[in-house]
This record gives C-alpha cells, sequence and structure tokens, in this order.
C-alpha cells in the first residue's frame, strides 16, 4: 500500500485512545478527573494538577486556527503529500492545541487568518488509522 | 541567606580563559564528530595556557556524552555534566561549570562542542520519537523551521510584525559576517535578496534560516584568582542563568513569549546585579531571524513586538550603538545543528579586544543568550572583562 503520510508510530499505549476515537470519526481528548482540565498530548499524570485521575473525553471538533505555515518542502521522505501544503497549530474549544494540517482552503497566506474558525475532519489512511485534520468552518471558499 | 544573596556569591566567582573553534568550520565530510570536539578543545586549552591534562571537569551536549570527550583526551574527570536541552546546553553548562568551579568539584572546566550537522559524519539519529512520531510527523512537521514558524506567523499575527522586520535581522548579521574572515556567507545581502529567495516554510525563506555546517567549539574555565594566571586576561562569568518549558510546541504556554528565555535572563541578571539596559554587546541564537527579536522582547530589552526595531541600520550593526550577533551568526558565521558555544566564543573574544575589523569598541559587558529547541529551553550568560567582586 503506497501512503502519502507516515502513519502515526509508535502509537503508545497511554494514547491508544485517541487513535482509536479517530477511526471512529471522534477527537477524543484526556481530562483530569481532579481539576477537571482537559489537555492533550496524553499522559498519564495531570499537567495542572499532578493528579493521576486520567479519563477521556470527546471533543467538540471546532476550535480556531491559532497559527499555521505554509511548507513549500517537507525534509521528511515518507510525506508525499503534494506541497504547498498549511501546516496549522489549532486551539480546540476545550483548550488544549494540537499540530495538523489545514485543508479546504488554497495555501495562500493571504487567505489564510490565525483565530479563524476551524473543524475537525478525518483522513482514512488505513483500515486502523484514520487522521484528524482541521478545515475552515463553513467549507472552502 | 537569601537565594539572591547565595547566588550574587557566584558572580564573577569564574573566568573563562581559553576559548577556540574546531581547526576549521564549514563543509567538513573528512572529519568525525569526535576530532571536530577534539580539536576544539586542544585549541582552547592553547588558547588559555593550560595543558589538556589539567582538566577535570568535561561538559558537553549532543551525541557524545563528557565520558567520551574524557577519555578521548585522555583525561579522567572528576566532574561531568551531560545536560543536553538543545543548542543552549553550552551556555547552561558555563553556569553548571561556574557552580562546580566555585564549590571545588573541579579545578579546569571545558565546555565543548563537536558536530557533523551538514556532513553527519558519525552521526546517529536514535532518540525517542513516540511524540512527535503520533501527533506531528504525519502532518508533515519536521525540522526546526516548520515549528519555528508557527511562532513567528502568531508573533505577526499579534504584534503585526512584518516579512520585511525578519528579513532586516539577516541583513544586520550578514553585515557582521563580511567582517569576520571565518564567517560562511560574507557577500552583501539586502531586504529584497531575503524576500526574493527560495521560499521554504512560509513565513521563512531559505535566507531567514541558519547555516547547515559541521563545527566545534571549546570554551575553557577556571576560578579568578587561577584565571589571573592564565595566558590572557579573563573573560568573567557575572550572571548565569537558564530555563526549560516545553518540548512538543503545543504545550509553550504562550506561543510569542518565551517563559524559558524571561527566567533565564532574569536570574541572570539578578545575579550580575544588572539591569537589561547595561550592555554594549549582545550575541543571541540565530536559527532564525524571527528568533533574537523574540529572545529580546523575553529578556526585557524590547517590549513585546518590538524586539524587531533593534535590528534596524544603526543599531544593531556594525558602528552601532548596540551590536547584536558580531560573528555573523548562525545565519551567516556557522551553526553546525547545536549552535551555543559560539556565541560564548566570540562574547569572549570580543571582550578581550581581539576581533579586528569587527571589534566593538570598548566592549566592557556582554549578554549571551540562546534557546533550545524552538525557545523550548533557555540559558543566558553575563560576561565581563572586568572581574571586580
Amino acid at each position: 500500500m503506497d501512503l502519502e503520510r507516515p502513519l502515526p508510530t509508535p502509537i503508545t499505549p497511554e494514547c491508544r485512545p485517541y487513535w482509536e476515537g479517530a477511526r471512529e470519526g471522534k477527537l477524543m481528548i484526556t481530562k483530569c478527573r481532579a481539576c477537571g482540565k482537559p489537555f492533550m498530548y496524553p499522559r498519564v499524570s495531570c499537567p495542572f494538577c499532578a493528579s493521576r485521575d486520567i479519563g477521556w473525553v470527546q471533543a467538540s471538533g471546532r476550535g480556531r486556527l491559532f497559527s499555521f505555515e505554509i511548507a513549500h518542502q517537507i525534509l521528511n521522505k515518507a510525506f508525499k503529500v503534494k506541497t504547498p501544503v498549511v501546516l496549522a497549530m489549532v486551539e480546540l474549544e476545550e483548550g488544549p492545541r494540537l499540530l495538523s494540517n489545514l485543508v479546504g482552503i488554497a495555501p495562500d497566506p493571504k487567505q489564510i487568518r490565525c483565530d479563524m474558525p476551524v473543524e475537525v475532519c478525518f483522513e482514512k489512511l488505513t483500515d486502523e488509522i484514520s487522521l484528524p485534520m482541521f478545515r475552515p468552518v463553513g467549507g472552502a471558499r | 541567606m537569601s537565594d539572591l544573596a547565595r547566588m550574587r556569591e557566584l558572580s564573577n566567582a569564574v573566568g573563562i580563559v581559553g576559548v577556540d573553534e574546531s581547526d576549521e568550520i564549514g563543509t567538513l565530510p573528512g572529519k568525525s564528530q569526535l576530532t571536530l570536539h577534539v580539536e576544539a578543545i586542544t585549541n582552547a586549552a592553547r588558547d588559555a595556557g593550560i595543558k589538556v591534562s589539567e582538566i577535570d571537569g568535561v561538559f558537553t551536549a549532543g551525541q557524545h556524552s563528557p565520558a567520551t570527550i574524557g577519555e578521548a583526551i585522555g583525561v579522567v574527570p572528576r566532574y561531568v555534566d551531560g545536560t543536553t536541552v538543545g543548542g543552549c546546553s553550552f551556555i547552561i553548562m558555563v553556569g553548571h561549570a561556574m557552580v562546580a568551579l566555585y564549590h571545588g568539584l573541579c579545578d579546569v572546566a571545558v565546555v565543548c562542542h563537536g558536530e557533523s550537522g551538514r556532513s553527519g559524519v558519525g552521526v546517529s539519529p536514535r532518540r525517542d520519537t513516540a511524540l512527535p512520531g503520533q501527533f506531528e510527523f504525519p502532518y508533515g512537521f519536521g525540522g526546526a523551521p516548520t515549528y519555528f514558524g508557527l511562532i513567528t506567523t502568531r508573533h505577526m499575527h499579534e504584534y503585526g510584525t512584518t516579512l520585511e522586520q525578519w528579513a532586516q535581522v539577516a541583513v544586520s548579521t550578514r553585515k557582521w559576517a563580511a567582517l569576520n574572515p571565518k564567517a560562511r556567507n560574507r557577500e552583501p545581502l539586502t531586504v529584497k535578496d531575503v524576500l526574493d529567495s527560495r521560499p521554504v516554510v512560509w513565513p521563512f525563506n531559505i535566507l531567514n534560516i541558519c547555516l547547515v555546517t559541521d563545527a566545534g567549539g571549546a570554551v575553557i574555565l577556571t576560578r579568578a584568582d587561577r584565571a589571573k594566571d592564565c595566558a590572557k586576561k579573563p573573560v568573567y562569568v557575572r550572571g548565569a542563568g537558564e530555563g526549560s518549558e516545553h518540548v512538543m510546541l503545543t504545550q509553550m504556554r504562550n506561543l510569542t513569549f518565551s517563559e524559558a528565555t524571561q527566567r533565564s535572563g532574569a536570574k541572570a541578571f539578578a545575579m550580575a546585579g544588572v539591569k537589561s539596559t547595561d550592555f554594549d554587546h549582545i550575541m543571541l541564537y540565530d536559527a532564525f531571524t524571527s528568533g533574537p527579536p523574540l529572545m529580546l522582547e523575553a529578556l526585557g530589552l524590547a517590549k513585546r513586538g518590538e524586539g524587531v526595531h533593534f535590528f534596524a541600520e544603526g543599531r544593531s550593526t556594525p558602528g552601532g550603538k548596540l551590536p547584536i550577533n558580531t560573528n555573523g551568526g548562525g545565519l551567516s558565521y556557522t551553526h553546525s545543528g547545536m549552535y551555543g558555544i559560539f556565541p560564548i566564543i566570540e562574547a569572549t573574544r570580543q571582550l578581550r579586544g581581539e576581533c579586528g575589523a569587527r571589534q566593538v569598541p570598548n566592549a566592557r559587558m556582554s549578554l549571551v543568550n540562546g534557546m533550545g529547541g524552538m525557545l523550548s529551553a533557555a540559558g543566558t550568560l553575563v560576561l565581563s572583562n572586568e572581574g571586580s567582586r
């Protein structure tokens, strides 16, 4: 199978629910049961209060484009998506930030702006792995 | 005794007595990383008038442990430190060496670097990539420009900084490189050249991004009482600070303001008993053109969003009021991957008055600040050629 992207690897035990959720089209994030704060990346203790009581919740999938870049070349040879590609940092409305790609918009810094509202979409790579991506709310323009 | 009083005891307790690069820097496919280390150490020892066999404290970061370096130079160190938090590790290690020397844990410390960043001789990529492998690499992230661009774009959004202003940093730095015979790129550069250069990761073109070279460097320190008897007048470590905030860029609390740098600078300035306006020479780690302005903001030398103003003609440039990156920087002189040893070497040479055409007249106090990763960690030094305690 010829993949355009490197698969997420290695999938670590503490992150497995994230990838199982993504396969079902759900964006799962970790949340501290003690202080109530959601966080990402998944880890076994809360970065805010150090509690070890951590659970998973489904995020709304909505957020804002916190920052972005237009990549004209990619160093990773396993990444074969045609450039330019929009590399994105998204801040979810629950708070945590994720790195991703922004799709559904021209890779043009005149059209893309920080803080524009975005929503999650999923790109199926294999039967096991779907990758959370983000697109502008309201679709392409 | 307060924390501040304890820190102040360290101020000027040790001196930098020897500095040098490896025999050559640049594109060196015929030299291993270990050779770059050893050349730099022997050269710096000669500069200090100290025998390599007298080194008993070894401080290094990157792919070699201090044990490898001790073995290679034939010493059995009684103090070793391998703190590896990115390119600023060597700047941080000057502070660590200061503490070890002050307490008598070693007598002669070497902080050293050797990296075949361009040719890759002896380079191994082994590291734990579990987090970026899951959350970053599938999207095309990987390599420093794909991260630092996010910091830069957000800064432009929040403060209205422009591509022209970042380009001015490259232009200022190149003016210094033109005066440094060891600099790789010395031909004149304009803002337009930078804006017209090959796009890599917007907002960065290739001339916004540091060089990739092979190079080594070393710094030798000893206590102030002994430093007076070395070959050259010592440069004193008046203050030292460090900090670390994040590794994954999603974890940086404020994407346009480095808390690690703020913390590092505040500590170094407090130890030194100086204000952010007291410097007459500045070295800032310039992996990207946007790095130095953001460091000036985090260090408190510039208001947020206004660090770029320091790079205007007549300010940071040769003959300017506040010279910055006088060796030509990572942008035009050399950048092997972990650049942090080189700004220390340049500051020492400036404070000794050894810099020829690029010498800053009457340089007395120098600020050295570096980052590790993407403003993830920071190290700050206040260096002075006046050692009163």
